[in-house]
């Protein structure tokens, strides 16, 4: 678990020409996430709304006993909310936040497989013609004639965290 | 499984050797002559110094040295202990924990400023009698010494024994290469010398032995007094014995040493306390606290997993089913119970820290003061010792700088010189009552009113209670000392303890008593991992109100619902109590239930009322901390993982008591 939680670091290659990765699907489009980082893939759980959260982590889940929040990076690239089906699925993924390890669960569609990227078929984020934030993306990792998409968690979750939310809590400040 | 980093051992083991040394040099503080303790701060110096020097903390053994050194000079009676020598090794003390924590830090400039107070302390305790004494009665030691052949692998470096040896006197050392075996032979990693040496020494027998207490054990060690030097000691001249034979010792300077016969017991001897010790240490396993927080979660799950049980058992009409989830049900129970001891810990640990604390501010203040504690073997849930320190430390400066007088004031009031400070801990109902109780001025009433008059935080003329005027103590900023001294007037640490206490959900209530004293105790839940909970439901999501919160719960009728909605106030027994509608607050979208409740909750006097829709029932609530994600979510102070396995949020009381007096407020302000 040490091992797992360690920041994923700037390079995500690190010098490695090949990487393992979970894919998966978000809105139709396919993401990957290193496979180091991912604890354990669930079925849908019942999700407890927490109100006054931020809308990206707007619930917890009990996983294995713990309440971890789920979030749903939908929203970081601002992509439509899909209908769960029999493929939705949760990951657990465990990142580092302020220095210190938290798990979380993302909402993902479908659920492929671990594979390897190949460093080489990479491509930075263009700078034009993309309508998501280029910090948010890692790199594109281009296979057969499709790309897919190594999200950049570190800069998602602190955006994120920085985000004013729909705060019920307008006395919160004083405190 | 690794083995834990060395140093990390060594600093939990200087944590505690200071710590004896600190509760001896307090206890010598108060019986000068107490020669048990005198004994037992320089065994935890040496120790210290020894284990220290082992792990590479040059600089702490080596300032060590010289508090051990003066406190040797005690023990043989050559110079006595006194108030001076007791404070200065205190402060002394301060600066090891400091070395042993910082190890690379500069510390040069502060060593030698204490080791100079440490000199002049001694010097200044030498009486003209004891002076006389203490000149040199030397006598001549020889002694041969092995090491065994493993030594050197083992860890142990000769070279600094010698060096100890040479510190003790005029030395000759001659190195006995006889065993070395050929070339071939020999192994370079094999201690093959032996040493012999001659020792003129004012120091006794025991010094010497002292030098060889990290290896006493597998070596051969022989000491023999070949001669006294000076006729101090008349004594006649020993053959050359092996230690083993328990010679008595005549030869040592005989006029110092009050505690002459106990020298000369066997060899096997001089390890023991170390070996007690070692003994009595065995019979705990030092756990790391998160292991400890590791279990209570798989407790807390089985607890879970076993509520789901009996749930189904209960469906079912299978009885050997039922018996079986009794059985776990009993045991899980068990188990918890078993759980919450093994993380309850004695408040003497907490307390202990404060007989320093008071000693040190009755020096600053110059008022005597006198500590007394009472039930320490109390036992508290280790993390809430741990946050209560600060709290206590704050009220026990406050009583000593603002409740105690001088000890002229004192004595005009016809009180003992000497105040009085008790601290107290006591069980009651799943709390634990934690008192400071001062015998001082008490709370000077009229000066508390008009700070908070002045300071806008009551209406002029105000109704209050006793016991709301002394809460307006716990105020940010708030002070009504006159000047701010070095120990308090800053209006900081009452504000402090306030929010620890709130934080871990308990009480403080205040007695004071003008010219007697005042009071103060703390009731604090037993544990922070297990609250009794009030489940409610607003819309679909459930959530846990704190029981100990509770004060009562009522019915919204529709008539009052209807009525109050533009002021949101309900009337309970005459007064108004601010209300807060928990399905608006959390935006649940969904439309209230015909029988709304009105959950009322307080902290102290202050009372808001909490509308849910539904009353579920009370709950044993085991608590998880909400994820780092959702620290900005101030409502809720963690959540619970219910019977059926969902996620409930626990209600931070506080939080929302301050929302609703905050919504009083701005009503008033706009009516």
């Amino acid at each position: 678990m040490n091992e797992a939680v360690r920041k994923i670091s700037k390079d995500l290659w690190n010098g490695r020409d090949e990487l393992e990765v979970l894919t998966f699907d978000i809105a139709g489009e396919m993401f990957a996430l290193e496979a180091v980082i991912v604890q354990e893939i669930l079925d849908l759980l019942p999700e407890t709304v927490v109100p006054g959260a931020k809308a990206f982590v707007g619930c917890v889940i009990n996983f294995r006993g713990k309440v971890i929040p789920l979030a749903d990076i939908r929203l970081a690239f601002g992509m439509e909310a899909t209908k769960p089906t029999i493929d939705s699925r949760i990951i657990v993924i465990a990142i580092n936040i302020d220095g210190e390890p938290v798990l979380a669960g993302i909402r993902t569609d479908k659920v492929h497989e671990v594979t390897t990227l190949l460093r080489a078929a990479g491509e930075p984020p263009p700078s034009v013609g993309m309508r998501w934030r280029p910090d948010f993306i890692e790199c594109l990792v281009k296979r057969g004639t499709e790309f897919i998409i190594v999200p950049n968690l570190n800069a998602i979750f602190a955006a994120e965290a920085d985000r004013t939310g729909s705060s019920i809590s307008h006395g919160s400040a004083q405190r | 499984m690794s083995f834990p980093d060395p140093i990390a051992v060594f600093r939990t083991e200087a944590a505690e050797l200071l710590e004896q040394i600190e509760a001896g040099l307090l206890d010598l503080n108060v019986n000068l002559g107490d020669k048990d303790q005198i004994d037992a701060v320089f065994r935890g110096l040496h120790t210290l110094k020894g284990s220290g020097a082992m792990f590479g903390f040059e600089a702490l053994a080596a300032f060590t040295h010289h508090c051990e050194t003066a406190f040797d000079r005690v023990r043989k009676g050559e110079v006595p202990a006194t108030q001076a020598l007791v404070t200065a090794v205190l402060e002394a003390k301060d600066h090891m924990r400091a070395l042993v924590e910082t190890p690379a830090g500069d510390h040069e400039a502060t060593s030698e400023a204490l080791l100079a107070n440490l000199r002049a302390a001694v010097d200044g305790a030498k009486s003209p009698g004891v002076h006389q004494a203490a000149a040199p009665a030397q006598t001549l030691f020889k002694i041969r010494f092995s090491l065994p052949q493993n030594a050197m692998a083992n860890g142990t470096n000769p070279l600094p024994l010698l060096d100890e040896l040479r510190e003790l006197g005029e030395c000759t050392i001659v190195a006995d290469r006889s065993a070395i075996p050929s070339l071939d032979l020999l192994s370079p990693t094999d201690l093959h010398i032996s040493w012999n040496v001659e020792l003129l020494t004012s120091q006794p027998r025991s010094a010497i032995e002292d030098v060889f207490i990290f290896v006493m054990d597998d070596m051969r060690l022989e000491i023999t007094v070949v001669e006294a030097v000076t006729a101090a000691a008349k004594s006649p001249e020993k053959p050359a014995t092996p230690i083993q034979a328990a010679e008595p010792v005549a030869a040592e300077p005989a006029p110092v040493t009050v505690s002459a016969p106990r020298v000369p017991a066997p060899m096997t001897a001089a390890p023991a306390p170390t070996d007690a010790k070692a003994n009595k240490a065995s019979e705990n396993v030092r756990v790391p606290a998160e292991k400890l927080d590791e279990l209570m979660d798989r407790v807390g799950e089985l607890v879970i997993a076993q509520s789901r049980l009996s749930q189904l058992a209960g469906g079912s009409g299978d009885l050997q089913l039922r018996a079986v989830s009794e059985d776990v049900e009993r045991l899980s129970g068990e188990l918890r119970d078993t759980m919450m001891v093994l993380r309850m810990v004695p408040v003497t640990q907490l307390f202990g820290r404060f007989r320093r604390l008071v000693h040190d501010l009755s020096h600053e203040t110059g008022k005597m003061i006198e500590l007394v504690t009472e039930g320490e073997s109390t036992e508290v849930d280790k993390s809430v010792i741990e946050r209560l320190a600060d709290p206590l430390v704050h009220l026990v400066r406050n009583s000593c700088d603002h409740g105690l007088e001088t000890p002229d004031e004192r004595r005009a009031a016809g009180k003992p010189q000497a105040g009085r400070i008790m601290l107290s801990a006591r069980q009651q109902a799943g709390e634990v009552i934690i008192t400071i109780k001062d015998d001082g001025r008490g709370i000077n009433r009229e000066r508390v009113r008009a700070k908070a008059e002045a300071s806008g935080l009551i209406q002029p003329n105000a109704n209050l209670t006793d016991q709301e005027l002394y809460q307006l103590i716990f105020q940010p900023g708030f002070s009504t000392a006159q000047q701010v001294t070095n120990l308090s007037g800053r209006g900081v640490g009452m504000d402090v303890v306030k929010r620890t206490i709130d934080a871990l959900r308990g009480t403080i209530n205040v007695i004071s008593h003008p010219g007697e004293g005042s009071e103060i105790s703390l009731a604090i839940p037993l544990t922070l991992a297990i609250i009794d909970g009030l489940l409610v439901r607003v819309g679909a999501g459930r959530y846990v109100i704190p029981l100990s919160a509770v004060e009562e719960c009522l019915e919204l009728s529709i008539e009052e619902d209807m009525r109050s909605r533009g002021r949101s106030f309900i009337s309970l027994r005459d007064s108004l109590v601010p209300f807060l509608r928990l399905r608006d607050l959390f935006r649940t979208g969904t439309k209230p239930d015909p029988f709304q409740k009105v959950v009322v909750i307080s902290t102290g006097s202050e009372r808001v009322g909490l509308v849910v829709d539904q009353i579920i029932g009370d709950h044993q609530t085991v608590i998880k901390a909400m994820s780092k994600l959702h620290h900005d979510v101030a409502t809720f102070s963690g959540a619970t993982i219910l019977g059926d396995g969902d996620v409930a949020l626990i209600l931070d009381v506080g939080h929302l008591v301050a929302e609703g007096q905050q919504q009083e407020a701005h009503l008033r302000a706009a009516g």
